[in-house]
Formats: structure tokens, C-alpha cells, sequence
């Protein structure tokens, strides 16, 4: 395990993120522009859903894709009372605030989903394509375990739609199950055509979405490191740690393959900076903003990316079929 | 000589999920017209932010700036500060000159 953890270290993709962290502690004016940074993302989520999507077309609509999405769902939902849980009996963060950073850790990271599948890809390691869907599935569902959780202590603002439309057509997960769905209809046919585009530079694009990941990471690190006391970052780590051994122990019971088990207890132990941040603005508004930001990109993305992907991936060796 | 008319104008800086509350607002205020513009960068009383590379509209910022009527200003004001009197952000007012006082 040691040599695939350095191994990973060596990899394209950690190295441009490393690279971006170093770059803001050598104050450099490195920077990518925000559109292209965005692009960046749509490109990977176009690339991602489209040929999860080609997958579950070859395979069609079975009962292990159900099953697999139930129990992202359930994972979803449970971990931010979890996640809340231990916050509440662990540090001293109000219940908005802990509830706001509950939100991001039961929901999921496209990118680490990216970079796993990635790891995956280059290990010649196969994975279901319907844990596209599974990934789509727990972006939402976390959100509103926050809300629940936030509600019971009277510091919910749930009373506008625009919560509601940013939760259920957030950009990311419209375009993830747009191209998943695009890919499911066209199949063979669609990946043939699209191969050029969406499979060969696929590493490259994440390689340069990682450097801008770096980037965000380490200035996030810089200005809200003041907000992280030594047990509010533990969680940070601690918590996806909790996350992957819950997923690992689902995996087992519905008896996916070892990319799968690696795919899902990744999804489990990663936490959101894109889709959850909005809502939770939207829905907690006297929660501190940099705070679960900072622990979502700053501590945990990090930890996952060089630590947490192989240390999964080892582990869905060891447990699953 | 050209003739200039007094106005209001209302200048808000809010976060960017709140945008579409903020539009939505200001429709029903019946204002004549409003422009959104992005903001890069800022520091407030928690910390500073950046757009830059940011893949989420979550802690970025945008202005929105509207010119009013003044005997129609201070409704719209109250509107919007209902609207976003939790959040991160802050609305001004102030007097301006327009040269169509029939567009505003």
C-alpha cells in the first residue's frame, strides 16, 4: 500500500495540485480565470456523466444500480447527523455553524469523484458506470438532513424557492445527469463519436482543473485558517475517515466490485464545496461562511486526494470481490 | 442648458446565491430597471474573498445598482432589506442626476 500511496503522490494530477498550493505559499500570481475554471468543471461532469451514462446503456437499468443509489441515498442522508453529532460533542461550534459544515460532509465532491475515477482509469481498474448516478443521487440529500437538523434548533431559513431550485437544479448535478443521460441514450454509438473529446484529454483537463483546485485550497487555507481551532480540523479528517468505513461496510453487503467499493466509499468520505456552499448560504445565513468552506477545500479535499484516495482504494482491495 | 432631475440611487453588494431573491424583489417593487455587476474581490468583517478560480458562486459577491424615483425609495429599500437583512452584504442610498427622468 505504501508504494501505490507514493506512487499516487507522483501522479500528474496530486503534483498540479501540489503545485497550486505552492504557488499561493510562494505568494505567486498564478491564477486560473474563473470561467475557465468553471469550464474546467462542466468538462469534467460533462465527461464523467456521459460515459457513466454509455456504461448503464450496455448494461441496462439492473438492481444493483437501484440498490447502489438507495444506499448512497441513505449514506447521504445519515452522515450529517453524524457528522453534527460529533461537531456539536467535539468542538465548540454553535448548532448553525455545525449544522452548515454537516451539509458539506453528507454530500459529495464531484472532483474527488473525478480524481478517483481517475486513479481508477489509470490503474486499469474497472467501476460501474451507474456510480455516476449513485454520485448524483447524494449531492442533495445531505442538504436537507442539514436543514432537518438546523430546523430542530430554529435556525433554518427554509422559506424561499430559490432554495428549493438551487437544490434540485444545481448546475452540477443538471449537467452530471444531462451528459448521463445523453450517454445512456447514444451508448457505443455516442462514445465513438465523442472519444476525441471526452476520453483523451480527459487527464489533461484534470490535471489543470487540479492546479486551480491548489490555488483555491491554499488561499482558502491562508485567509480562513483563523477559524480552524486543532478539533474543528481533526474533523475534517476524521469525518471522511467515519464516511469511508460506513460506505466500506455497504459495499460489502451489495457486493460491488473493487473500483465500485473504491468509487463509493470515496463518494462517502468526501465532502462539498460546489453544490452545498449555495444552498446552505441560501438556508443558513448566520452560519459562518468560510468556515465549512475552508474545511471542505482546505483540510478535506486535500487529505483525500493524497491520503484518502489510495488509502480507499487499498482498502476495496482488501474487502470487496 | 441641459436640465438634470433629481433620483435615487440604490446601490447593493449581497452574496451571489441570493441574486435571484434580490431580482425577484426588485420585480415586485416595480422598479424601472436594476444592472447586476460581478465584484472580484473584497474583504468584509470576516475575511477577504476572491473570485478567482472559484467553480462556485457560494462566496462570491455581486452589485446590483437600480435608480428610483425618490418618492418610491424608501419602499424599495425596505423591500430589499427584508429580503437579505441576514446576509453578507449592504445596501446604500444616494442622490443622483439623470438627463430622462421619465426612464426612472
Amino acid at each position: 500500500m505504501l508504494s501505490f500511496g507514493l506512487q499516487n503522490l507522483l501522479s500528474p494530477m496530486v503534483l498540479f495540485f501540489i503545485l497550486g498550493l505552492l504557488a499561493v505559499w510562494a505568494k505567486s500570481d498564478l491564477s486560473i480565470p474563473e470561467a475557465v475554471a468553471k469550464l474546467l468543471a462542466l468538462y469534467l461532469l460533462l465527461s464523467i456523466g456521459f460515459r457513466g451514462g454509455a456504461e448503464v446503456s450496455h448494461h441496462g437499468l439492473t438492481a444493483p444500480l437501484l440498490m447502489a443509489i438507495t444506499a448512497g441515498i441513505v449514506l447521504s442522508f445519515g452522515t450529517p447527523f453524524i457528522a453534527y453529532a460529533l461537531l456539536r460533542a467535539a468542538t465548540r461550534l454553535g448548532a448553525t455553524d455545525a449544522a452548515a459544515i454537516a451539509g458539506h460532509y453528507g454530500s459529495i465532491s464531484a472532483v474527488t469523484f473525478a480524481a478517483v475515477t481517475g486513479v481508477l482509469t489509470q490503474l486499469s481498474v474497472r467501476y460501474d458506470g451507474y456510480l455516476v448516478a449513485v454520485a448524483a443521487a447524494m449531492e442533495t440529500p445531505a442538504i436537507f438532513a442539514a436543514l432537518l437538523i438546523a430546523s430542530r434548533e430554529r435556525k433554518a431559513d427554509t422559506g424561499r424557492s430559490e432554495f428549493i431550485r438551487e437544490v434540485a437544479f444545481n448546475g452540477s448535478i443538471f449537467i452530471l445527469l444531462g451528459s448521463f443521460a445523453i450517454g445512456a441514450i447514444t451508448g457505443e454509438r455516442g462514445v465513438t463519436i465523442l472519444k476525441p473529446f471526452i476520453l483523451d484529454p480527459f487527464a489533461g483537463a484534470l490535471c489543470l482543473f487540479l492546479l486551480d483546485m491548489g490555488l483555491v485550497a491554499g488561499r482558502g487555507l491562508r485567509q480562513g485558517w483563523r477559524y480552524l481551532s486543532f478539533t474543528v480540523t481533526s474533523f475534517a479528517v476524521v469525518m471522511p475517515l467515519i464516511g469511508a468505513t460506513i460506505a466500506a461496510a455497504m459495499a460489502v453487503m451489495l457486493g460491488l466490485s473493487v473500483g465500485s467499493t473504491a468509487v463509493l466509499i470515496t463518494l462517502a468520505a468526501s465532502a462539498s464545496y460546489i453544490a452545498a456552499p449555495a444552498a446552505m448560504r441560501l438556508a443558513l445565513p448566520a452560519a459562518n461562511p468560510a468556515l465549512a468552506l475552508t474545511l471542505s477545500l482546505g483540510v478535506t479535499f486535500p487529505f483525500n486526494l493524497l491520503v484518502g484516495i489510495p488509502l480507499y482504494i487499498a482498502v476495496a482491495n482488501r474487502i470487496a470481490h | 442648458m441641459t436640465k438634470y432631475h433629481l433620483k435615487k440611487r440604490i446601490d447593493i453588494v449581497v452574496e451571489a446565491p441570493l441574486i435571484r431573491t434580490l431580482i425577484n424583489t426588485l420585480d415586485q417593487a416595480q422598479v424601472p430597471g436594476y444592472s447586476v455587476l460581478p465584484i472580484l474581490e473584497g474583504r468584509g468583517m470576516l475575511n477577504a474573498w476572491s473570485s478567482e478560480g472559484q467553480i462556485s458562486d457560494a462566496a462570491n459577491m455581486v452589485a446590483l445598482l437600480c435608480i428610483v424615483d425618490a418618492a418610491h425609495a424608501d419602499e424599495v429599500v425596505d423591500a430589499v432589506f427584508a429580503a437579505i437583512r441576514d446576509r453578507i452584504g449592504f445596501v446604500t442610498m444616494s442622490d443622483v442626476f439623470v438627463l430622462r427622468p421619465e426612464r426612472f
